[in-house]
C-alpha cells in the first residue's frame, strides 16, 4: 500500500470536486438565495481539506498499483459522501442532521434516488439543483470524469477506471487509451443529457426543472425537484420522454460509442445483452398493463397504460421516479417490479442491479446444466453475441452473485434487528443495494421514518451497490492488507 | 504445355500423375524429398527441392518459360506468394493457387490482378463441403454434379430390386415419368461404364446418373423415393476443416451433431458453432454412438483425415441403425473396397479437387470435370464457341457430332435452359455441352474437338 500516493490523488480529487459547487453557489448568487452562506463553507472546507490531503505529499510521484486503485475509489467515495453532505448541514432550509445529510448526498451520488426529505417543492432552488447535480456526476462515475480531464491521473487510470464501471468484462477498453475512453463515455453521457433536458423542456417543463430531471434520468438516479416527482408535471409527453430516456440510459455505453462513431444502429441490433434488456422490460411492462388493467380501479386507460409502462421502466431500470403511488397497486405489481430491479439495467450503463448481462449469463449456464444431463459428452459453450465467454468470467459471476446474496440477507437481518419490519427491511435493502431509491412500507415515500442506524447501514448498502461489492469487499479482506 | 506444380502432397501428386500422360512438361516442387523421390520414380517428371515461394527455387523450375503455375503446398500463404512471386518476376500467364482458409477467400477484392495476382483459387474443403451438402440434400443421390453453375444437375441413384426402375428400358424413364425432363445418360454395371441407347434395360443394382435442371431431378429423387423420411438428425465425425464446415451450413436446418476427438478441437468447434451439439469422445466408441441415438440418425458422415476411423465408424454406425452412412475416403483402393458395400457413399476429396483443378488445366473450352465412380468415366462441361465454318460442333445437329467412340452428348445448357439431347437437337454457339466419356482417354479428343479453328478470332 503507498499510502502517500493515495493521499495525494485523494487530495488532487477532492479539490476537484470542490468545483462542482460553483453551479449551485451561482444559482445561489444570483437568486439571492440565503442558502449562499452554507454553500460558500462548503466549498471552502472541502477545497482545503483537499489541499491539505495534497500539499505535504504533492511531489511523490509513484506509479499508482492495483490495490492502491481499490482505496483511492472507495476512499473518494466515503469521502464525497461525507463532504458532499456538508451543504445540507450548513444551509437554513433544509437544517439536515449529520446522518440525514450524508444519507442524502450518499443517495444523490450512487444514484439511488431514496430521500429523507419532504416538502422539497418548498426547498430554495440551489439546494434542489445540488442534490440533482450529485446525481449526475454519480452516474457516470466522478472518477471515470477525473480520469477523463486530470491526465495526472493516466498511469493508473485504469485500475481507477475498472474499480468503478459496473460489469463482469472491465477490460474492454473503447479506444487504446484510457482517457480517451473516459472521455468518450462522458461525450456520450454529455450529449444524452443535453437532449433530454432540451425534450423536457420542449415538452413543458420550466428550463430549471428541464435540468434537473434530466440529470437525474440520464444518471438512473430518481431524485426529483417534487415531492410528487415526474406526477407532479401531469404531463403524457414528459413520462415519454423519461420512459424513453430512462431505457435510452440503461444500455450499455459502449454501444452507444460504437454506434456514434461508425454512424449506425448496427451495434445496437447484434446485442444480446440488449436484446434480453429489451425483452425483459418488454414482458414486466406487459405483466404490469395487464394484471392493472384486470385488478384496478383505473376509468383513465391511457392514464393507466402510461402509468403501467412508466413506472415498469423506472423501477426495473432502478431510476426510482414516480408518477402514481404505485406501491398502493395490488401488492403483486410492486414486488414484481422490486424483484426487476434486481435484474437491473446493462453493464456499462449509469443503472444499478445484478446487470442483465450476468443475469444473462446465469440463465445460460443453467441451461447447459440441463443440456449437460442430456449429453454427458457434449461441450457447450457459453456465449455472448456469439463469442464465447471465458470460464473465469462465468466463475466471477457466481461468485459475485453468492456475494450479493449473502450481502443483501446479512443488511436485511441488521434493519430488522434495529427495529424495521419485515417489508420495510427487504424492500429498503434491495431499493439502496439495486441503487433504486423508493422502497415499501415504511420507506416507500421517503427515508426518514426509519432510525439513525438503519440509515448508515443503507449508506453503506448504497455504496456497495454502486461500487458492485467486490470494490468495496475487498477492503475487509485480509488478504489485501497483507504485504 | 509447361506447368509447374508446387508442393507434391496428395493434391500435387494426384494433379502431376494425371496430367504426365497427356503430353505436358510437369516439374513438382516440394520442400520434402521424400515425397518427390517417389514421384520422379513413378513419373516422368522433374522434380526440384526447395521452398516453393522463393524465386530462385521457382527459377530453377523454370518459372520463365512455364504456362502455368499450380500451388497446392499445405500452406495458404506460401500458395498466395508463389503466384505473386512468379507473376511479378517471371510474367507466369496462368496461377492457379490452393486456399483454404475462409479469412483469405471471403474478400474477393485480394486477389484482384494488382493486389495478389492468382486467377484460380481452388480451396478443396469448400468443394469437399458443398458436394457433402448436395449428397445430404439429395437423400437418396450417390453422387450429386453440378453443371453450368448449377443449372443442371447429375445425379447416380442405385437401381433397387423392389425399386419402379429395375426391368424397364431406359428409353421408357420418360414415358414413365412424363411430367419430368431427366434422362439417364450413362449406368454403371459391374464396375463397367455403359454409355445406354433406348433399349438398355436396367438390372437391379445398377448405379443410373440421371441429368436434368435441378427441379426436375428433385422431384424425380422425391418420386423414387420409396417410404423413407425426411433428413433430418445428422451426425457429423470428426471436427477438421471439413467438418466445421459443414457443420456451419447445415446446423441451420438441421440438427447437427459433431464428435470430434481432440479436446482443444472440440472447444473450438463448439466456440464457433452455434446450434450444433459438440460432443468430445471417439467416433469408433460404440457407447458413445448408442448414447447419442445413433439409431435414430437419418445421415452420419465420418470426416476425419484417417481413412481407417473414418470406414471403421461408419460401419459401426450402419450395424447399429444410422441410415445412411458416408465416409471421408482418400485411398482410391478402399474406395471400391467399401463403396455400395458396407458403406452407402465413399466421398474422394482428391477427386473433387482434381476435376477442377484439370477442368482449369485442359485446354479447349472445357469448364468442369467430374469423375464419375473415382475416374471410371467422366463427365465433361464443354462451351461451344465460333460459327459452323470455325467450329466444328456449333450449327451441327448432335448425330452430325463427330464423337470419338464411347462418348455421348447428354444435355444442353442454353441461357438458362436445359434441353436434354435428342440425334436432331442443333447446338449454337455459347451452349453448354455436357458429355459423358466412358474412357478416359478420349477426354483430349474432346478437347480438340471444341477447339475454335485458326480462322476464327
Amino acid at each position: 500500500m503507498q499510502y502517500a500516493v493515495v493521499q495525494r490523488i485523494l487530495g488532487i480529487l477532492l479539490s476537484l470536486f470542490s468545483l462542482t459547487l460553483l453551479p449551485p453557489i451561482a444559482i445561489a448568487w444570483w437568486s439571492n438565495d440565503s442558502s449562499l452562506q452554507g454553500f460558500l463553507t462548503a466549498i471552502f472546507l472541502i477545497t482545503l481539506i483537499g489541499f491539505c490531503l495534497w500539499f505535504p505529499v504533492r511531489n511523490i510521484r509513484n506509479e499508482l498499483k492495483l490495490r492502491d486503485g481499490f482505496v483511492v475509489v472507495v476512499l473518494f467515495w466515503v469521502g464525497l459522501g461525507f463532504t458532499g453532505a456538508i451543504p445540507f448541514v450548513l444551509s437554513d432550509t433544509p437544517h439536515l442532521s449529520i446522518t440525514d445529510a450524508v444519507f442524502e448526498s450518499m443517495s444523490g451520488l450512487t444514484t439511488t434516488g431514496a430521500t429523507i426529505l419532504t416538502g422539497i417543492d418548498d426547498l430554495p432552488k440551489p439546494i434542489l439543483f445540488y442534490r440533482q447535480e450529485l446525481q449526475w456526476l454519480g452516474g457516470m462515475g466522478i472518477i471515470v470524469l477525473a480520469v477523463a480531464i486530470l491526465p495526472i491521473l493516466g498511469i493508473g487510470g485504469m485500475q481507477l477506471y475498472r474499480a468503478e464501471t459496473p460489469g463482469p468484462m472491465k477490460e474492454s477498453k473503447l479506444t487504446p487509451r484510457i482517457t480517451e475512453t473516459a472521455k468518450a463515455l462522458w461525450y456520450i453521457y454529455l450529449g444524452l443529457t443535453v437532449t433530454c433536458c432540451l425534450s423536457y423542456w420542449a415538452a413543458g417543463m420550466t428550463f430549471f426543472d428541464a435540468i434537473s430531471h434530466s440529470f437525474s434520468t440520464v444518471s438512473i438516479g430518481g431524485f426529483s425537484t417534487h415531492d410528487a416527482s415526474i406526477g407532479y408535471f401531469n404531463n403524457i409527453w414528459v413520462d415519454t420522454i423519461a420512459i424513453v430516456f430512462m431505457i435510452f440510459s440503461g444500455i450499455n455505453f459502449t454501444l452507444h460509442f460504437f454506434a456514434w462513431r461508425n454512424q449506425s444502429t448496427q451495434p445496437y441490433w447484434h446485442d444480446s445483452e440488449l436484446r434480453a434488456y429489451l425483452s425483459i422490460m418488454g414482458i414486466v411492462c406487459l405483466v404490469t398493463c395487464i394484471y392493472l388493467s384486470i385488478t384496478s380501479d383505473y376509468t383513465d386507460l391511457t392514464k393507466m397504460f402510461v402509468d403501467g409502462i412508466f413506472q415498469s421502466i423506472s423501477i426495473a431500470t432502478t431510476t426510482g421516479f414516480t408518477t402514481t403511488q404505485y406501491q398502493n397497486w395490488p401488492s403483486f405489481l410492486p414486488m414484481l417490479l422490486l424483484f426487476a430491479s434486481f435484474l437491473g439495467a446493462c453493464a456499462g450503463s449509469t443503472g444499478g442491479g445484478i446487470k442483465i448481462v450476468r443475469v444473462l449469463l446465469l440463465f445460460k449456464q443453467g441451461i447447459r446444466e440441463v443440456k449437460r444431463l442430456i449429453h454427458p459428452n457434449a461441450l457447450f459453450i457459453i456465449k455472448i453475441n456469439d463469442k464465447p465467454v471465458q470460464e473465469r468470467v462465468i466463475n466471477a459471476i457466481w461468485g459475485f452473485f453468492a456475494a450479493y446474496t449473502a450481502v443483501f440477507i446479512f443488511f436485511q437481518l441488521v434493519l430488522m434487528a434495529s427495529g424495521l419490519d419485515p417489508i420495510t427491511a427487504f424492500s429498503a435493502v434491495a431499493a439502496c443495494l439495486n441503487n433504486l431509491g423508493p422502497g415499501l412500507g415504511d420507506v416507500s415515500a421517503h427515508y426518514n421514518n426509519i432510525n439513525d442506524f438503519a440509515k448508515w447501514v443503507l449508506c453503506f448498502a448504497m455504496l456497495m451497490g454502486r461500487l458492485e461489492i467486490f470494490t468495496l469487499l475487498v477492503l475487509f479482506s485480509p488478504v489485501f492488507w497483507r504485504k | 504445355m509447361k506447368i509447374i506444380i508446387l508442393g507434391a502432397g496428395q493434391v500435387g501428386s494426384s494433379v502431376a500423375a494425371n496430367l504426365v500422360g497427356e503430353a505436358n512438361d510437369i516439374t513438382v516442387v516440394d520442400s520434402n524429398p521424400k515425397c518427390l523421390t517417389n514421384l520422379n520414380e513413378r513419373y516422368d517428371l522433374q522434380t526440384i527441392v526447395g521452398v516453393a515461394s522463393h524465386p530462385s527455387v521457382l527459377e530453377q523450375a523454370g518459372a520463365k518459360d512455364a504456362d502455368m503455375i499450380l500451388a497446392v503446398t499445405n500452406s495458404d500463404e506460401i500458395n498466395m506468394i508463389a503466384c505473386q512471386v512468379a507473376y511479378t518476376l517471371f510474367h507466369t500467364p496462368t496461377k492457379i493457387a490452393r486456399v483454404r482458409n475462409t479469412e483469405y477467400l471471403s474478400k474477393t477484392a485480394l486477389f484482384a490482378q494488382e493486389a495478389l495476382p492468382i486467377d484460380v483459387l481452388i480451396s478443396p474443403e469448400q468443394l469437399v463441403t458443398e458436394h457433402i451438402e448436395r449428397l445430404i440434400s439429395y437423400p437418396r443421390a450417390l453422387q450429386v454434379l453440378e453443371f453450368a453453375e448449377g443449372k443442371a444437375q447429375m445425379v447416380a441413384v442405385r437401381a433397387n430390386y423392389s425399386g419402379p426402375l429395375v426391368g424397364h428400358r431406359t428409353g421408357d424413364v420418360g414415358r414413365y415419368l412424363p411430367e419430368l425432363d431427366c434422362r439417364i445418360v450413362i449406368l454403371f454395371r459391374h464396375n463397367k461404364a455403359i454409355i445406354p441407347d433406348r433399349n438398355t434395360v436396367v438390372e437391379p443394382d445398377d448405379e443410373l446418373f440421371f441429368i436434368g435442371a435441378p427441379k426436375h431431378v428433385r422431384a424425380l429423387l422425391q418420386s423414387l423415393r420409396s417410404t423413407t423420411r425426411e433428413v433430418k438428425r445428422i451426425m457429423l465425425a470428426g471436427g477438421g476443416n471439413i467438418g466445421m464446415r459443414l457443420a456451419m451450413k447445415l446446423e441451420r436446418q438441421y440438427q447437427v451433431k459433431l464428435i470430434e476427438m481432440d479436446f482443444e478441437r472440440a472447444q473450438h468447434a463448439a466456440e464457433q458453432l452455434k446450434n450444433t451439439i459438440v460432443l468430445h469422445g471417439d467416433a469408433t466408441n460404440e457407447e458413445l454412438l448408442r448414447e447419442e441415438n445413433i439409431d435414430d440418425t437419418d445421415i452420419f458422415c465420418a470426416l476425419t483425415h484417417a481413412d481407417e476411423a473414418n470406414i471403421i465408424s461408419s460401419m459401426l454406425s450402419k450395424r447399429l441403425g444410422a441410415r445412411k452412412v458416408m465416409a471421408l475416403i482418400n485411398r482410391a483402393g478402399y474406395v471400391d473396397l467399401v463403396q455400395s458395400n458396407v458403406i452407402d457413399i465413399a466421398i474422394s476429396p482428391q477427386q473433387a479437387t482434381i476435376g477442377t483443378l484439370l477442368a482449369h488445366i485442359r485446354k479447349g473450352d472445357v469448364v468442369a470435370v467430374h469423375s464419375l465412380r473415382r475416374g471410371a468415366a467422366e463427365a465433361i462441361e464443354a462451351v461451344a464457341h465460333g460459327n459452323k465454318d470455325s467450329s466444328r460442333v456449333v450449327g451441327r445437329m448432335i448425330e452430325e457430332v463427330d464423337l470419338p467412340p464411347g462418348t455421348s452428348i447428354g444435355a444442353l445448357v442454353r441461357g438458362d435452359v436445359v434441353i436434354l439431347a435428342l440425334h436432331d437437337t442443333v447446338i449454337e454457339a455459347e451452349d453448354h455441352v455436357i458429355l459423358l466419356v466412358a474412357d478416359k482417354k478420349q477426354v483430349p479428343e474432346i478437347e480438340r474437338l471444341f477447339q475454335v479453328g485458326i480462322t476464327f478470332l
